[in-house]
């Protein structure tokens, strides 16, 4: 067993676990707060990748861009949730489908119409182009552990917002009674708003991160939204903490299956056969998961207490 | 009441008398999704091909009819029946993904309609599953990595590694390499298509492995994505990298723009180059640039040389569509003029043509291109001809 190896994948499969929680978290939040399924959470990935990768060229600075293409997503957060969001709250569910679903086709169009089919690279500044050895053998892209590094502070962040502060506390409140809440002369309208605009930018961010690796491209959310659903239901609904450590369990599993399966495959059947089964099978791993989890826990692993 | 109504359909049959005069040509490609920047490339080179032709075959007028394959199976076979039974096409042409092509094959031939294959070459349809009336101005998906494992030889590479999308052009470019490459292959990694466009856990792979270069095949944006990434990773000395459809003129102005300095002198393989020196090339590289200010991608060369092909068929029969012989006959001949030079067909439909090793470098204003650095392979048959029992 080569460890160094090992130790790059499990890195790799944390920074990948990271960028999922980023999108997980605000889709659990939206989802567990305000009960409302937003299918289209992977557009405001993709809108922030893009607005991002304009911004890098127009300002010839990533991280200035990220900073500033951060607010730009999360007004677009709040626009979607005064515009559609609000008028769905007291649907049902298959209504928020039905309408997010149609909210993902305008908002790619709306893109494809604006920056064009092409997709747009997004140079790194040199500093981060780079790689960083972490020990003998073991190298790593320096940007890759900036997105570990960022991931791990938002998610400190957002316990601290939760947990620690009066908005943590009104979101909680909120989730748990809304009607009582606003009795109490809080503005709930508002303060849902801001946990949708909230949960845009966390979802924007993952995507500028991304884009440097991957790029700006028309439906790279809808690819992510799915293995984002499996997190939070594996995480639980609407818990922050279940969000997280599902995110990283399933980054794991998925860099992991990619990385040895083929191997471990290779010890009970042909070279070949191994080659062409391993990256089916490790395609579906998170979704056994996520299976065995719906059978033994429906709540998922970290339920949050007030529902 | 009446009156008007039967007028009115003998006026609607009347205009469809009137459009029998013309040749309809249904072409299948990528126009939504990612995959729309080929799509659109080829939609391009085809609109400048029916252009230069003064929208005319021979006699007939042509209509052409796009269908959208979405990226996917499914959605290209729905485009195909639809292009056969609604609008009753001539010609089926188009076709960037071999997975898509294998799915939509045979309702084109079964409807006894042409199908030309503007990039997809998947081994079935050049062996075991020919057809007579399947033409490709493209390639068989293995000839450019087998090109490209001569190069490694040449070149004195002992070992490599493979990453390569797990569908049916995967395979078969990872099954070219291999037939021709006579170093040890350290290891292959499949990988999910289309979805997986982060190759962190293949890149560690492969630098592990010890080999002496890697070899990708990742065309559209997956290509880009992988460019970047094996930058970042910082390999360019240690895992000198060696591709087949992953830099082309789509992706070369993005990297450009983002200053990815280490595509200039990378080298990949393949059937045609812009400045590959014939007139109908020639033609065909200054119309496009003049046209849309940029280099066409090779899939615009096949899908330029596509309508080019058709033509020829049509006017061989002086646009009597019903003789399907002839076209054949025509089409078979490749008497038309291509953007690669003077080529043959095999007994398989599928070109005999040489392949070229391009290096990305930059033209006199600057721009990135690519040029011919040398020839690897003259009048080259693929390897599944054997398997055609056509004549």
């Amino acid at each position: 067993m080569d460890y160094t190896l090992l130790f790059l994948q499990v890195l790799n499969g944390v920074q990948l676990g990271l960028l999922l929680f980023l999108v997980a978290s605000g889709l659990t939040l939206v989802f567990g707060i305000l009960d409302f399924v937003n299918l289209a959470h992977g557009s405001l990935y993709m809108i922030g990748a893009f607005v991002c990768a304009s911004l890098t060229f127009l300002f010839g600075n990533f991280l200035l861009a990220v900073l500033v293409a951060l607010p730009i997503t999360g007004v677009v957060g709040f626009v979607i949730e005064r515009v559609v969001a609000r008028n769905l709250y007291d649907k049902d569910h298959l209504d928020h489908v039905l309408a997010t679903f149609g909210l993902i086709l305008v908002i790619d169009t709306l893109t494809q119409i604006i920056w064009g089919v092409e997709g747009i690279a997004v140079p790194l500044p040199a500093w981060l182009d780079g790689q960083v050895q972490l020990f003998e053998g073991a190298v790593i892209p320096s940007f890759r552990l900036l997105i570990i590094g960022s991931g791990l502070s938002v998610a400190a962040g957002l316990f601290w917002l939760v947990n620690y502060t009066r908005l943590g506390m009104l979101i909680r409140a909120g989730a748990s009674n809304r009607t009582m809440v606003s009795a109490l002369g809080i503005d709930i309208q508002t303060l849902f708003a801001l946990v949708f605009a909230l949960g845009a930018m966390l979802a924007g961010l993952a995507g500028m991160l991304i884009s440097p690796i991957t790029e700006a491209s028309i439906g790279m959310g809808n690819q992510i939204i799915i293995t984002t659903f499996v997190v939070i239901i594996v995480g639980g609904i609407g818990s922050m903490k279940g969000a997280f450590i599902a995110a990283i369990i399933i980054g794991l599993i998925d860099t992991l299956g990619r990385s040895f399966l083929a191997d471990i495959f290779g010890l009970v059947m042909s070279a070949d056969a191994a080659s062409t089964a391993a990256p089916a099978v490790s395609g579906m791993m998170i979704f056994i998961l996520m299976a065995v989890v719906l059978a033994l826990k429906p709540q998922g692993l970290f339920p949050p207490k007030v529902r | 009441m009446k009156k008007i109504v039967t007028a009115a359909l003998a006026a609607t049959m009347l205009t469809s008398i009137a459009q029998a005069a013309e040749v309809k040509i249904g072409f299948v490609t990528t126009l939504t999704t990612g995959g729309a920047v080929i799509g659109n490339d080829q939609k391009k080179a085809v609109d400048l091909a029916i252009k230069q032709m003064g929208g005319k075959m021979g006699d007939l007028d042509v209509n052409l009819i796009y269908g959208d394959d979405g990226f996917k199976p499914e959605t290209g076979k729905q485009a195909t029946d639809k292009l056969l039974k609604q609008d009753n096409v001539d010609f089926v042409a188009g076709y960037i993904w071999s997975n898509v092509l294998l799915a939509s094959r045979k309702s084109v031939l079964d409807a006894g309609k042409f199908l030309i294959s503007a990039n997809a070459g998947p081994g079935p349809v050049a062996g075991k599953l020919c057809n007579e009336n399947f033409f490709s101005t493209s390639w068989q998906n293995d000839q450019t990595p087998q090109a490209m494992g001569e190069v490694l030889n040449q070149k004195g590479v002992k070992s490599i590694y493979i990453i390569a999308p797990n569908y049916a052009a995967g395979k078969g470019m990872v099954a070219g390499v291999k037939s021709t490459f006579k170093g040890e292959v350290l290891g292959t990694d499949m990988t999910k298509w289309p979805t997986q466009l982060d190759f962190s856990a293949e890149l560690a792979k492969a630098k592990a492995s010890g080999a002496e270069g890697l070899f990708i095949f990742y065309p559209g944006k997956a290509g880009g994505a992988f460019m970047k990434q094996y930058q970042q990773a910082g390999l360019k000395d240690s895992l000198p990298l060696y591709t087949v459809f992953s830099v082309d003129a789509l992706s070369l102005p993005k990297f450009q723009a983002a200053g990815f300095t280490d595509v200039l002198g990378s080298q990949f393989t393949q059937f045609w180059d812009p400045t590959l020196d014939n007139p109908q090339n020639n033609k065909f590289v200054a119309d496009f640039r003049a046209a849309y200010g940029s280099y066409p991608s090779f899939y615009a060369a096949q899908a330029y040389d596509s309508m080019f092909l058709i033509k020829s068929a049509v006017e061989a029969v002086n646009g009597d569509l019903t003789d399907m012989d002839g076209m054949r006959a025509a089409m078979k001949s490749a008497s038309f003029p291509s953007v690669r030079g003077e080529f043959t067909y095999g007994n398989n439909n599928m070109p005999i043509q040489n392949f070229y090793l391009r290096e990305v470098v930059a033209d006199a204003d600057g721009n990135w291109t690519t040029k011919i650095v040398q020839t690897v392979f003259e009048a080259h048959q693929d390897s599944y001809a054997k398997d055609c029992p056509l004549k």
